[in-house]
């Protein structure tokens, strides 16, 4: 029974440490034009960047990095990607819907406000 | 050896760096998935007397990880303690979650599979199905173990958030593999944080730390015979606080609504999660 019960521990704890893929960006393709346009609503504000920085280090930087520089087998979120060529509509439907298939999960528990604020210190991290 | 290995898993909790913060809900299942990589190790509790019975303690520890972005699996070890009894271990439960579609939409469907191996003595509490009724909590903890439960258990979970308010429903379907009909149960919940937006400084019991919301749950009878009547209904406010150091603290004092659930059941909780737990066995990753 217990060396049953510890192959499908095994069977079920495996998959997560080789899931995780490189983001390649071709997520991008798939955001609709209507999310694309979409603005923060706090854009620039010091209080959301600062409130931002909070959710990512609690959320995010377990795979991203404390500082949004990359993990091993994480993008980094200073890269040009994220920085320029992404709107933050973009970024905003890529929380929303995560890209499950690559590992990054979906973010819609958390309130649109908290979203944006992520997304507004992000964007404050190429300057 | 035993105590050095131990202690080496108590210093890499230590280290987890962890956070949680579910939803308030005791029974209902949303659709947000474990975050793939991550373990939640949860302790849940329902308190409640039944008017012929002594007082009861159920308890579970759960074992939540992230097998992947849509898929999460779950170990359950039950056991209860009853008021001039007995302590008893009462068995283990083994669930998966799968994620069908792979995008938010205003609605999600999520599959639920358990297996079940625990006996009748279990007072836990995870659903209510069939004709589940306070009088399957009175019985002798001698006597209650000895009936052997192996079940499959199937939910629907949809799950919908709108403007921070998070609405779960789950249709349950249980069936005994050695005998009986197929029963049936549900539960619906809905939840909201007190604040939406997060503040730019750390604070401990501000709003965005609280979820708050109501969870209602019951049985539906069985295959022969269908119904909300025969069977116990539960209602009752649920609140949550994400504490400091990365525990979540859950509440939530539930109401019986008939004459065949317990008048009261009370029940807590407390969850911590361990980001990334493979990471931590691998250099560099961090």
């Amino acid at each position: 029974m217990i060396r049953r019960l510890a192959l499908a521990l095994l069977v079920v704890l495996f998959p997560a440490a080789f899931v995780f893929g490189a983001g390649d960006g071709s997520w991008l393709r798939n955001v609709p034009a209507r999310d694309h346009e979409k603005a923060s609503p706090y854009h620039d504000q010091p209080d959301a960047i600062a409130a931002g920085r909070r959710i990512f280090v609690d959320r995010c930087s377990h795979c991203h990095g404390k500082n949004a520089e990359g993990t091993k087998k994480r993008p980094p979120l200073k890269s040009e990607r994220v920085q320029q060529q992404a709107t933050e509509g973009d970024l905003h439907w890529l929380l929303v819907n995560g890209n499950m298939r690559k590992g990054m999960p979906s973010w819609a528990r958390l309130p649109d406000q908290r979203l944006w604020q992520v997304i507004t210190y992000l964007k404050s991290l190429h300057e | 050896m035993k105590s050095a290995v131990i202690l080496g898993l108590f210093a890499v909790f230590l280290a987890a760096g962890c956070r949680a913060q579910e939803r308030p809900y005791f029974v209902t299942y949303t659709h947000e998935m474990e975050e793939p990589g991550n373990l939640e190790i949860e302790f849940y509790n329902a308190v409640g007397k039944p008017p012929e019975g002594s007082r009861f303690t159920g308890s579970t520890v759960e074992f939540e990880y992230g097998t992947t972005a849509w898929w999460t699996s779950e170990l359950y070890l039950d056991g209860q303690m009853t008021q001039h009894d007995s302590t008893i271990f009462t068995g283990l439960r083994w669930e998966n979650r799968f994620r069908p579609l792979l995008r938010e939409h205003w609605i999600n469907p999520v599959l639920y599979v358990e297996f079940e191996n625990i006996n009748g003595g279990d007072k836990a509490l995870r659903e209510v199905v069939g004709h589940d009724g306070k009088n399957d909590l009175i019985g002798p903890n001698a006597e209650a173990r000895q009936e052997k439960k192996r079940e499959m258990e199937f939910k629907l979970i949809l799950g919908s958030n709108f403007h921070g308010l998070n609405i779960s429903e789950n249709i349950i379907a249980e069936k005994n593999l050695a005998n009986g009909p197929w029963e049936f149960g549900y539960a619906w919940a809905v939840s909201r944080p007190l604040k939406l937006a997060a503040s730019a400084h750390d604070c401990t019991f501000c709003g965005e730390k609280f979820q708050a919301g109501v969870e209602m749950y019951g049985g539906l009878g069985d295959r022969h015979s269908f119904g909300t009547h025969l069977t116990s209904h539960y209602l009752g406010p649920a609140i949550n606080w994400a504490a400091p150091g990365g525990i979540t603290l859950s509440f939530s004092p539930q109401f019986g609504l008939n004459d065949y659930s317990i008048p009261r059941l009370y029940r807590f909780g407390i969850a911590y999660e361990i980001d990334q737990l493979w990471g931590r066995f691998q250099r560099g990753t961090r």
